[in-house]
């Protein structure tokens, strides 16, 4: 039986999965929940790179996400260019960003780096709503009607899910290469125990910044993929603490430092979503984040490797009794 | 005189900044952990007292302990039930456990309560008093100072006392207090205790004198960073100076530039303190 199901088959039939979904669901609401899906894996994904692998955890990744969101707007809003022109400066601002907050803290322990993603991030919403250039409270939009095809603005759901399914494709492939070289080791090696891995001489501050700094890029990407889509945005939207929540509870859920642990996360959390959203309706939004809470306070205490760590302990025995069945 | 009017404000609201970064910071210094729900604390000792004054009645000296010992108990009561767990697990589940607590706590608040802005209805600390030419309200003159007593009382408390020595050995050294015959998951619980009681009675103290809503935690979850990050990490006495200058700060940034902006000016101080000095101003390198 795991000879059948064999890692690169799983692998092999989600990808297939994934592209055919839309196809086959083909209806406006199971679209657009294909789509937040994969936004919320690419976001959940890049965190992971430092979160997960790195064991440093963000809790304002927002940050990130919200200039890679108001970036693209800002260049439209100005100089009316088309928004995902913005998406190098929008990255190369949060790599910036990102040295702001890695260059201090990473020489502390983590509990400093955590502290100053959650203060930052709330700095820079506040700092938004008051700025008049990109829109105050208000927030700013996009082009309404698309000008040509480089706008992206599409009507149809369908090729916002291709581009975003190849950029997480993109991600993956670049953790997994990650994954298996000497900067993957280093980041293993840092987050089992900073000192023992300084001891060995893995250049430590300048890993988790290099960590920080990808992650950060790809965070990015997540927000202005998400902004040419929606065309417009806010500074809740944007740098709100619940943005950051998403990405920490995803990869967390599914198991941070796993390659694919963070799209078993979206997987399991967008549809619990979007469910909660229609059975409590828009008011009852709040019990969401309750639950939200609650699972996060859960993962912590019971299995803060996530789920895929509990299947790994769990499989074998579970391989063990079925086998047994079988002869018995 | 407004000037001075707006220092002595921001004083007397930096007080009870001290009083709850007092106890974040005694968490910190017993055992290298952040909490961070400590001002959804705070926002608990606010909803207490209101809860205390609006549905069963009672006047502010029963409302302050009530919310002091409704949070005293739910700090040792989180700290058997989950901190305990945690402590020694990997830095993720340490900073997910209070994180997630946090929008738990504070989700709930916005259930229970909604999002509206409340205030206490009036008490026999209502009022103003003139003092030198200041105009200052009755309640937030009385809060401020019990907010100083109580920070300091603190103090003495871990400096002066078996307890406090008993609490700073476990933080010492674990292995030899439990030698010693002190019990290390006793007097963590108690130092839990301690922390989220001060956030409570501080919640209690800012309810009678400033309206708020569940959101407030946030904000003063993230002043409390700071001022404890000023303060050095693990100082009471240091968190008394850092509250004091930076409800200073807050008042003058927020009369000079504008209220939006006050929360910009602390939390960009924050940023400039990892940067240039991590230990704090009382802390040694």
């Amino acid at each position: 039986m795991s000879k059948i199901l064999s890692p690169r088959l799983i692998i092999i039939l989600l990808a297939a999965a994934l592209l055919v979904y839309p196809l086959v669901f083909s209806g406006a609401f199971y679209r657009d929940i294909g789509v937040t899906f994969l936004l919320a894996a690419i976001s959940a994904s890049a965190w992971n790179i430092i979160g997960g692998y790195a064991g440093q955890v963000s809790v304002g990744h927002s940050m990130f996400f919200g200039l890679g969101a108001y970036t693209p707007l800002v260049f439209y809003t100005l100089w009316g260019w088309p928004p995902m022109t913005a998406i190098p400066a929008a990255i190369v601002l949060s790599i910036g960003l990102s040295l702001l907050i890695g260059m201090p803290t990473f020489r502390l322990t983590g509990h400093y780096f955590s502290m100053a993603t959650l203060a930052v991030a709330e700095l820079i919403r506040i700092f938004t709503g008051t700025w008049n250039l990109v829109g105050a409270a208000i927030g700013l939009q996009g082009p309404a009607i698309a000008r040509g095809w480089w706008d992206l603005t599409f009507r149809s759901e369908l090729p916002y899910y291709y581009l975003f399914l190849a950029v997480l494709a993109f991600l993956l492939a670049v953790t997994s290469f990650i994954e298996r070289r000497r900067f993957g080791f280093y980041l293993r090696a840092i987050k089992a125990s900073e000192r023992a891995a300084r001891s060995l001489g893995v250049p430590v501050r300048r890993t988790k910044m290099q960590a920080l700094a990808l992650s950060a890029a790809f965070t990015s990407i997540a927000g202005s993929l998400y902004v040419i889509k929606t065309g417009f945005i806010d500074p809740d939207s944007a740098f709100g603490i619940l943005i950051s929540v998403q990405m920490v509870i995803i990869a967390a859920l599914g198991g941070a430092g796993t390659l694919f642990g963070p799209l078993v996360g979206a997987l399991l959390l967008i549809p619990l979503q979007s469910a909660t959203n229609t059975w409590f309706g828009g008011g009852g939004s709040g019990l969401t984040y309750i639950l939200y809470g609650g699972i996060i306070v859960l993962i912590a205490r019971f299995e803060p490797g996530g789920l895929f760590d509990l299947w790994n302990r769990v499989a074998p025995t579970l391989r063990d009794t079925l086998r047994k069945r079988r002869h018995a | 005189m407004v000037f001075l009017q707006v220092i002595v404000g921001g004083l007397l609201l930096g007080a009870i900044y001290a009083l709850f970064s007092s106890g974040l910071t005694l968490i910190w210094g017993m055992m290298n952990f952040i909490n961070f729900a400590h001002g959804e604390f705070v926002m608990l000792g606010m909803y207490v007292a209101f809860v205390v004054v609006v549905w069963i009645g009672g006047g502010p000296a029963i409302f302050t302990l009530a919310a002091a010992f409704a949070l005293l108990v739910l700090g040792m009561a989180i700290y058997l039930s989950l901190i305990r767990h945690v402590i020694r697990g990997p830095m993720l589940a340490q900073i997910l456990s209070t994180f997630g607590l946090a929008l738990f706590l504070r989700y709930t608040a916005f259930y229970i309560f909604s999002a509206n802005f409340v205030s206490l209805p009036q008490t026999w600390l209502a009022g103003t008093v003139n003092l030198a030419g200041i105009y200052l309200p009755v309640a937030q003159l009385v809060g401020g100072v019990l907010a100083i007593i109580l920070t300091l009382a603190l103090h003495v408390l871990l400096t002066r006392t078996v307890v406090g020595s008993r609490l700073l050995a476990v933080a010492e050294d674990r292995a030899a207090a439990m030698l010693m015959g002190i019990r290390p998951d006793r007097m963590q619980m108690l130092a839990w205790g301690l922390s989220a009681g001060a956030a409570g009675i501080a919640g209690a103290l800012m309810a009678t004198a400033y309206p708020w809503s569940p959101s407030v935690g946030e904000t003063f979850g993230l002043i409390a960073f700071v001022v404890v990050a000023l303060g050095g990490f693990g100082s009471v006495l240091g968190s008394l100076y850092a509250g004091l200058i930076i409800g200073l700060i807050q008042a003058i940034s927020a009369f000079w530039l504008g209220a939006i902006y006050k929360d910009i000016v602390v939390y960009g101080l924050f940023v400039a303190l990892l940067w240039f000095r991590p230990q704090g101003l009382m802390g040694k390198a």
